[in-house]
């Protein structure tokens, strides 16, 4: 009797991991394809899609195309570009949108409850809906910096940045957390003296670090996966972002190996940062639903 | 949140100052540009234009909603008889002599052929003055139709499999997550590898799995198969996201009722739709809103992967709206459909929110 308990007990076990396994691999094969399509000449490449060979680093393997699209297109400089342009953002997104949801949360003020309305009214309008009007204004926006007054924001980091630093999910994700912090600590440093300043940034932003983390990760993927936006703005080689960089390599005759190539170059570094900081990730996810 | 606030005196000046930088730079960049759409649809803004802009009421709108229905009588010979062509079948007056400079039809000036079906002897088209965008919104609300409910599900599925204590587990949830954070302009292009008619991974696939008696397919190619195929790849990249919203929803649900559920020994699915489906209400209601809304918002799938075409079936809103305010630099046109697109997706949150409202 207990051996054909445990045999049942093993054979469960082993269905379940099979069918873990054959979804994981819906999850993940074009990703290997991608990796490994990436040191195969382009006859190869095309060739091995008719088997399995197409998910193996077999036959002619050299790291060529990775030489070929560096020739080809800045990396460094659209990589450049993609990592300060997401930087800055998610720094500064992570600033104001903590001081709105401080504000938010601690603060009394005339007109509170109709800003956070609005904010709340922001999280279902679609930034596609207001891509247009927003290229034609940012065309004509002024700007104070080294040559002294100029206008308009096209080809330049700050038009990149600038319209993205603050939105609605991230401030409401941080008055969500700012509500469950204790108040007494709050209001015991208020009762000896502290200015909001200092109770900002010396008691409430200390305790914030899984919001701080949340909010970061979310922010960073959509900053680096910008598409649409640095395509309308950035007409010049400079400013480039690298998914922007990808027209470099569908030119007439699209050389697929170093497609693949350049792809897997620009999904390393969001991959391996996932990788890393997994369990964040995923947290960070999960926590959008929590208090939905 | 005002209900607990350490004390109720008022703080203007700091509250003010610590919400300005956010506040101020969300209505600069977000209800600054939506004010300017609703204005622009009813302008003839264009990007660089010489002549000054007008006001024109809602000409962009009627431009791109206005939709007529023409029933055309056959063909008659002189004697009466009913025209018809080689095939036999029946012969009909051109559409395009009752749209062109017809002053009998004035109402139709301009308009062209959405789609048609014949009834009795009679030809009933349905004209379009933007036949293109209906199209747009066609597959836009298809594709939220059949992606929300099909993604939610099978997140759901994919939540419950990996809710279980197993070892590994973990690195399983790792690698279902792991298209979320891949660009989807990355995967539309990897995809197209998969969805290739000659040499594609996909048909290759079914080519063996059939011993070779599958005839390829260009999926993307195709007008039948071009959205479906579309439709199957973002529920392929996004369906990680979603499957950790429910998997979040799932943890919040007690043990303890399980453990009930089972010393009163309930089926798995007893144990599903009695106890943890009530506790997944909330959750249902966020996932569901946060795909139909990213549902809406299609565009670089079809921008990568199949430019609208073939034959408009991959056409989408957001696809239209950049075309024209962007690819065409028609400020006021890709204006106006970005409107239609807000009212649409508001029309949807207000529905949900009656819904859930209702059950409270």
């Amino acid at each position: 009797m207990a051996n054909i308990t445990q045999d049942n007990h093993r054979l469960r076990l082993i269905v379940r991991y099979t069918v873990l396994s054959l979804i994981a691999l819906i999850f993940i094969f074009p990703l290997i394809f991608m990796l490994v399509s990436s040191f195969k000449p382009d006859y190869q490449l095309l060739a091995d899609t008719a088997s399995l060979r197409a998910f193996l680093p077999v036959g002619d393997i050299s790291l060529t195309n990775y030489e070929k699209a560096f020739e080809r297109a800045p990396i460094f400089l659209f990589m450049f570009n993609s990592l300060l342009v997401t930087a800055v953002t998610v720094l500064l997104s992570l600033f104001f949108c903590s001081m709105a949801g401080f504000s938010f949360v601690f603060l009394n003020w005339r007109g509170k409850q109709l800003a956070f309305s609005i904010i709340l009214a922001t999280l279902i309008v679609p930034f596609e809906t207001i891509a247009i009007p927003m290229l034609l204004m940012v065309s004509k926006l002024p700007w104070i910096g080294l040559e002294g007054l100029t206008w308009g924001w096209l080809n330049t980091y700050r038009v990149q940045i600038v319209p993205f630093i603050a939105d609605g999910l991230t401030i409401f994700l941080f008055t969500q957390y700012f509500k469950d912090l204790p108040r007494e600590l709050i209001e015991a440093a208020r009762v000896e003296g502290s200015s909001w300043w200092q109770v900002y940034w010396r008691i409430v932003m200390p305790l914030s670090g899984p919001v701080i983390a949340t909010a970061a990760i979310l922010k960073f993927l959509v900053m680096y996966n910008q598409y649409l936006w640095p395509i309308m703005v950035t007409q010049q080689e400079q400013y480039r972002p690298v998914l922007v960089g990808l027209q470099y390599f569908f030119q007439l005759n699209t050389a697929w190996g170093e497609v693949m190539a350049y792809l897997t170059l620009i999904t390393l570094p969001v991959l391996a940062f996932y990788l890393v900081l997994q369990r964040a990730f995923i947290a960070s996810i999960a926590s959008t639903g929590v208090k939905g | 949140m005002q209900k607990s606030l350490p004390t109720l005196t008022q703080h203007n000046q700091s509250g003010w100052l610590f919400a300005l930088p956010g506040f101020g730079l969300m209505m600069l960049f977000i209800v600054v540009p939506f004010v300017f759409a609703i204005l622009f649809s009813m302008t003839n803004q264009r990007l660089i234009s010489p002549n000054p802009t007008q006001f024109v009421g809602l000409e962009n709108y009627q431009q791109l909603l206005s939709v007529n229905l023409l029933v055309l009588d056959p063909d008659v010979t002189a004697t009466g008889e009913i025209k018809r062509d080689n095939r036999g079948d029946i012969r009909y007056p051109r559409i395009r002599s009752y749209t062109r400079n017809n002053p009998d039809y004035a109402h139709l000036q301009g308009m062209k052929e959405w789609f048609s079906w014949q009834w009795q002897d009679k030809k009933i088209a349905i004209l379009a003055s933007d036949p293109v965008f209906m199209k747009a919104i066609v597959n836009t609300l298809l594709f939220v139709l059949i992606v929300a409910p099909l993604q939610g599900a099978l997140a759901l599925g994919l939540a419950l499999l990996i809710n279980q204590r197993l070892r590994g587990i973990n690195l399983y949830r790792a690698i279902y997550f792991m298209p979320v954070v891949v660009s989807i302009v990355v995967v539309s292009i990897l995809w197209r590898f998969i969805y290739d008619g000659q040499n594609g991974l996909l048909n290759n696939l079914f080519h063996t799995l059939s011993f070779g008696h599958f005839t390829a397919v260009d999926w993307l190619g195709n007008p039948n198969t071009a959205l479906g195929s579309i439709m199957v790849m973002s529920i392929w990249q996004a369906v990680g996201f979603h499957m950790v919203i429910w998997l979040s929803g799932l943890q919040t649900i007690s043990p303890t009722l399980y453990e009930a559920a089972k010393i009163e020994g309930a089926s798995s699915w007893q144990t599903f739709r009695y106890v943890t489906w009530p506790g997944l209400k909330n959750t249902a209601i966020l996932v569901l809103i946060v795909i139909t809304m990213q549902a809406f918002a299609l565009f670089a799938q079809v921008d990568v992967m199949t430019n609208g075409g073939p034959l408009d079936s991959t056409q989408t809103i957001v696809f239209q709206a950049v075309e024209r305010g962007y690819g065409k630099q028609d400020i006021s046109g890709g204006s106006a459909i970005s409107v239609v697109l807000f009212i649409m997706v508001l029309g949807i949150s207000l529905l949900q929110r009656y819904l859930t409202r209702e059950k409270n």
